[in-house]
């Protein structure tokens, strides 16, 4: 893969996001490549997740830039930004509780429906025609992920690695082109923990999708990403290939602690 | 908010088939049939055309008026059952409604079916500016905001517009007419209400099942995750309002053309605090909750409590004898109001159209539905 600017998916420019006086990023910077597994790795409040919130949408950064398919998305409102095709999922699971697993998916295909209050109202031709052409998308994405048996359940009472996995159900029925895991597999046990691992590298297959994910399960990280950026203290310590990283003494001493 | 629960033995294998309100012919024929004997029932009473005696002429006032409020309180509930967004002003929406159609068709000369829209899209307008404060404040921070509307438009309506609408005299609303047909019998008017209730209440249904209405759940359910998802959450809480307000004025411009004539006192904070209780009581984000709520808060106050008054008016002074009786009777209805609602909101909190869910799933289920 060559360097040239259409293969990149994402710029981070020197990005500093300060909460008062709390400096969550300071300066951080990297490219993702399109097509590739990229993770961000680093110990509790090193700032991964206030990264994701800021190539998201949800933080903006005082300075720096954000570029996604060679434009500036630095100051545009989260909600436009998934219109461009960056989706997410939560590191708390942030479903919508009283929805179906079918109707959270659903309410995730909004960005591609044109259904208004006018023609949603009436319910006859376009309006209807619409819902079950997209029905058909969400029903690939259900059977992809396995959950047929849950699809008509409130996901309010599903268990919790469900919940995770329909999270990352509804990030996809947004057809993104950039998705932003954050923490998929946290508290999960080791076959969920394989399950969820096994749609992240059979998403990235199939749809050849450019996965942007934080993870704290190392021997995870370095079987299924193609590149590692490790944060500390919201300041990027070392980027490379797995081995690179497994090798660098800043992250081990990050993450072990300094030898005295 | 439950799926679509199909009878034991009834598959779904289209997609059209799985999202149909009316699955199979039963269906279909228990919910227009239920239409058509609603439609029917004016015919019966003593004022009717054939002047039979069946049906007591003081029912078709109450299905009226219940109607139009199950229309008032179905615009809350987009609002609050379904995008989460509180408010306390929905009576004063009602207000803009009736007196800006009773204003239209006064002043300008308008028929009852162009002042309808009109109204009803001016109320819209109106609620969504009282809606703007929802961009910065959530629950009763929002609430309160809203109480602002429930006390600047009737202070609006009473004296700054008092040459519109005679501030707080009573004015009065032209009778609506169509091909020369005049609407002032109450079972002529059951014949604009009804079915524009039913129609009412379906497009509620509709937009709540599509695009729009899943994006007012996501903005109640987990507001930041719908932003992040690409739900622009400011744009849909000011459609929630749009939406909201639209139903109350629709729901009072039926009020001042039912009555032909119009008083501020029905638009004040008490109604709202009602339309809010109605809600509550019903079933708040259930399509059915207005429908339950308005019929039983009516079956309340106009019967089982005058029923039961007379009982506590002979026991009082035998039991309490030093009790000044004269103002106890006075505040027994709102007292037995208040009580009956506290005890309904410990035994039904979720409201009556939860109970009227789980029935019909146990229905639909029989003989492999559990008993829960």
């Amino acid at each position: 893969m060559s360097d040239s600017p259409s293969d990149i998916k994402l710029q981070v420019q020197k990005i500093s996001l300060r909460f008062g006086g709390i400096r969550a990023l300071n300066s951080v910077s990297f490219q993702v490549k399109r097509g590739e597994i990229f993770a961000v790795i680093g110990p509790n409040g090193a700032g991964k997740t206030s990264l994701i919130n800021s190539i998201n949408g949800f933080y903006h950064p005082q300075e720096g830039a954000i570029i996604f398919d060679g434009r500036d998305i630095t100051q545009l409102p989260a909600f436009r930004r998934a219109k461009l095709g960056i989706s997410r999922t939560f590191q708390n699971i942030a479903l919508y509780t009283n929805m179906t697993t079918l109707d959270n998916l659903m309410a995730a295909r909004h960005i591609h429906m044109k259904t208004n209050m006018v023609t949603g109202a009436l319910f006859v031709g376009p309006a209807k025609r619409e819902e079950i052409e997209h029905r058909r998308k969400v029903e690939e994405i259900i059977d992809f992920l396995e959950m047929e048996g849950i699809r008509k359940t409130i996901v309010g009472n599903l268990s919790y690695g469900l919940r995770k996995r329909v999270e990352l159900g509804r990030a996809l029925a947004l057809e993104p082109t950039l998705l932003l895991l954050d923490e998929p597999m946290a508290g999960m046990n080791v076959e969920e923990k394989e399950d969820m691992a096994r749609f992240i590298l059979d998403i990235h297959e199939r749809q050849g999708m450019t996965i942007v994910l934080i993870e704290h399960d190392m021997g995870l990280v370095m079987d299924i990403s193609h590149h590692v950026v490790a944060l500390d203290f919201g300041t990027k310590i070392a980027e490379g290939t797995p081995d690179e990283i497994k090798q660098d003494e800043r992250v081990v001493k990050a993450y072990l602690g300094q030898e005295v | 908010m439950s799926a679509n629960i199909r009878p034991s033995g009834v598959f779904d294998v289209k997609y059209a088939q799985d999202i149909s309100l009316n699955r199979t012919t039963s269906d279909r024929w228990i919910a227009n049939g239920l239409f058509v004997l609603l439609l029917l029932i004016p015919l019966f009473t003593i004022e009717g055309p054939f002047g039979i005696n069946l049906i007591p002429q003081l029912w078709i006032g109450t299905i009226v008026r219940i109607s139009i409020f199950v229309i008032a309180v179905q615009g809350l509930n987009i609002l609050i059952g379904y995008t989460g967004q509180i408010s306390l002003g929905h009576a004063a929406f009602m207000a803009v409604g009736a007196y800006s159609s009773a204003i239209f068709a006064r002043e300008f000369g308008m028929s009852f079916w162009v002042a309808l829209p009109l109204s009803a899209i001016f109320t819209g307008i109106v609620g969504l500016i009282f809606g703007l404060p929802s961009l910065r404040v959530k629950g009763f921070y929002l609430a309160m905001a809203t109480l602002a509307a429930q006390f600047i438009i009737p202070w609006l309506l009473r004296y700054p517009l008092e040459g519109l609408t005679n501030g707080s005299r009573p004015i009065e609303v032209p009778i609506p007419e169509l091909f020369g047909i005049s609407f002032a019998h109450e079972n002529a008017m059951y014949y604009i209400v009804i079915p524009l209730t039913v129609f009412m209440m379906l497009a509620a249904r509709n937009i709540l099942r599509t695009r729009i209405g899943r994006a007012f759940i996501s903005v109640r359910d987990n507001d930041l995750a719908a932003e992040l998802l690409g739900i622009n959450v400011f744009s849909y809480k000011l459609q929630a309002f749009f939406l909201s307000s639209l139903y109350a004025g629709v729901a009072g411009c039926l009020l001042a053309f039912e009555a032909n004539s119009l008083t501020l006192d029905s638009f004040l904070l008490d109604r709202s605090i009602e339309t809010l209780a109605m809600l509550v009581i019903g079933g708040a984000g259930f399509p059915l909750g207005p429908l339950f709520g308005v019929a039983f808060v009516n079956l309340l106050s106009q019967n089982i409590i005058p029923a039961v008054i007379p009982w506590f008016n002979s026991i009082i002074p035998t039991l309490f004898p030093f009790i000044n009786t004269v103002n106890v009777f006075a505040a027994l209805n709102p007292l037995l109001f208040g009580g009956s609602l506290m005890l309904f909101l410990i035994a039904a909190p979720r409201g009556i159209a939860h109970r009227w869910e789980i029935f019909k799933i146990s229905w639909k289920l029989r003989p492999f539905s559990q008993t829960r």
